[in-house]
């Protein structure tokens, strides 16, 4: 049992590794701010959820693992959020991707 | 199999900072800088366990905190100084 | 291992440090900054000095930004051309970087258990942490306990720093809080960004919440005032920049900020000069209990919880300080 944990962990652990080397190639490659984040913002919470889980699996029944859930669960609501408010941002300040153009619409408040 | 992740963090890391030397606008900057701090926290989770010290976990939460809180920052003074008539597509060097 | 990896941070830093001398555009700058407070907070972790990594990145990469972003709204963004003077500087920096380096040449090594530093009064402290005061944080043990009179004089410095910032850039501020208020239809923070604002609504209870668990656990884990108080600010920091500096002030108004910086400050006083009614010394916390360790216990709260509201407060008058003087 404790040997399934092991192997599953070590699967977890190194597919979180293998996404975040694969977010970090594409934010450096990708030609466009929007691919960029395309790229940044998905293997970023997927390999965070990934490499916490992997580490929670090691951890057993502790403190420890209450913590790394908070800490996923943290990552999980704000790392999104963080791309929408940086996406929107981009959109409103005037940089059009490349391939079709996004219409301002403008909001009466 | 710690030392695998934490040696492809670190070079996760190293192409962040990369791409924030680089990036044409402010914004490929700031996405390099968020990348940096959750990057930075998945290192800390995985030391703090090498360490066997589960309390320095923490940090890590303090850090993912600060990250957000500075992307949310930067943002709120860029739309402002565009709001104000600054230049759209900005901060080349 | 450990080692490379703290070389490889290293050198991370060093390309940060150059891209940030080398940068015109200030905002850029200012990113690469908050990226060079995080790699230092990394280094300080894994030196296992826990309590300075917290510090460093509640203060250097999260509250820092903030406040050079403000800075930055007032003044422009590019940097003015240099000055005439290349060599004299060229010159002079050399010579300090050689004299530097020259002294590190009769340094211990890392960590070497030989060295003077661990020889004569740091193993006195380890010794009778858990003898004199037992809280098994040894660093708090040390900060409030051992060199109580030590945290007094931090607590009175950042008390100053607020004081004098508050003199420099308020002097309109009064003013401001009427405008803020008389326009705060065309002023909304991030109005329109509808999903940060309400995940950051959501968040702001929960970092105020892990602010007062890093006050006071402070004994037990990295943790206390000065984190605390950087954690805490920055809650009500996120909310100004969510929903507006006007609410902000009306949450928290600038009488109350002004309150909690010098509050603070007293509580640590107070519970000195509580020593010395009640018979001890100035900062004497044994005499507070009937039982020392006990006594001991209630003083390092005590003065802990001064220390972060005073930070606190500091923090939040310098914010507003620089963000009231914006373009509203």
């Amino acid at each position: 049992m404790t040997m399934a944990i092991d192997i599953l962990s070590w699967v977890l652990l190194t597919a979180g590794g293998v996404f975040v080397f694969i977010g970090g190639l594409g934010a450096l490659r990708m030609p466009n701010l929007y691919t960029r984040m395309h790229a940044a913002s998905l293997t970023d919470t997927m390999g965070a959820v990934l490499v916490i889980g992997g580490i929670m699996l090691q951890a057993g029944l502790t403190l420890a693992t209450l913590k790394l859930a908070a800490i996923l669960l943290f990552l999980l609501i704000t790392s999104p959020t963080a791309s929408n408010a940086l996406a929107s941002a981009a959109i409103l300040s005037g940089l059009q991707p490349e391939e079709g153009k996004v219409e301002r619409r403008k909001r009466q408040e | 199999m710690y030392y695998a992740v934490t040696i492809a963090t670190l070079i996760t890391m190293a192409l962040a900072l990369r791409r924030a030397l680089l990036g044409p606008t402010i914004y490929d900057r700031l996405l390099a800088a968020n990348m940096f701090g959750t990057k930075t926290v998945l290192l800390l989770s995985v030391v703090a366990f090498l360490y066997g010290r589960p309390d320095f976990l923490d940090l890590a939460l303090a850090y993912a905190m600060i990250n957000f809180i500075g992307v949310i920052a930067v943002l709120e003074f860029t739309r402002e100084r565009a709001d104000s008539g600054g230049a759209p597509d900005n901060a080349g060097e | 291992m450990i080692v490379l990896f703290g070389i490889f941070l290293l050198a991370l830093m060093v390309i940060s440090a150059l891209a940030i001398v080398r940068s015109e555009n200030l905002f850029s700058a200012v990113i690469l900054t908050s990226i060079f407070s995080l790699l230092m907070a990394a280094n300080f972790f894994l030196l296992d000095a826990a309590d300075v990594a917290l510090t460093e990145a509640a203060i250097g990469a999260g509250i820092s930004t903030v406040l050079f972003l403000g800075a930055l709204a007032l003044t422009g963004e590019h940097e003015r051309g240099g000055s005439k003077n290349r060599l004299l500087a060229l010159g002079v920096v050399t010579i300090t970087t050689l004299i530097v380096i020259y002294a590190t040449f009769d340094k211990p090594r890392l960590g070497d258990p030989d060295a003077p530093v661990h020889q004569h009064v740091g193993p006195w402290y380890l010794e009778k942490t858990p003898e004199l005061i037992d809280i098994p944080n040894a660093v708090t043990a040390v900060l409030a306990s051992f060199r109580g009179y030590d945290t007094l004089g931090e607590v009175f410095v950042v008390f100053t720093a607020g004081i004098g910032v508050l003199f420099l850039l308020s002097a309109r501020t009064t003013r401001r809080t009427e405008d803020l208020q008389a326009n705060h239809e065309t002023h909304q923070g991030l109005r329109h960004y509808l999903v940060p604002r309400v995940v950051g609504r959501m968040l702001i209870p929960f970092i105020f919440l892990f602010g007062l668990y890093v006050q006071f656990h402070g004994d037990y884990g990295p943790g206390g005032g000065f984190q605390a108080g950087a954690i805490v600010a920055a809650s009500v920091i996120l909310y100004a920049l969510l929903e507006g500096e006007a609410q902000a002030l009306r949450a928290l108004p600038m009488r109350v900020l002004k309150g909690l910086v010098a509050g603070g400050a007293l509580l640590y006083g107070a519970v000195g000069v509580a020593g010395m009614l009640l018979g001890g010394n100035f900062l004497d916390y044994s005499v507070l209990a009937s039982d020392p360790i006990t006594g001991q216990h209630i003083g390092i709260i005590l003065i802990e919880l001064g220390v972060g509201i005073t930070v606190t407060g500091v923090l939040l008058c310098v914010f507003h300080a620089f963000a009231a003087r914006g373009k509203v």
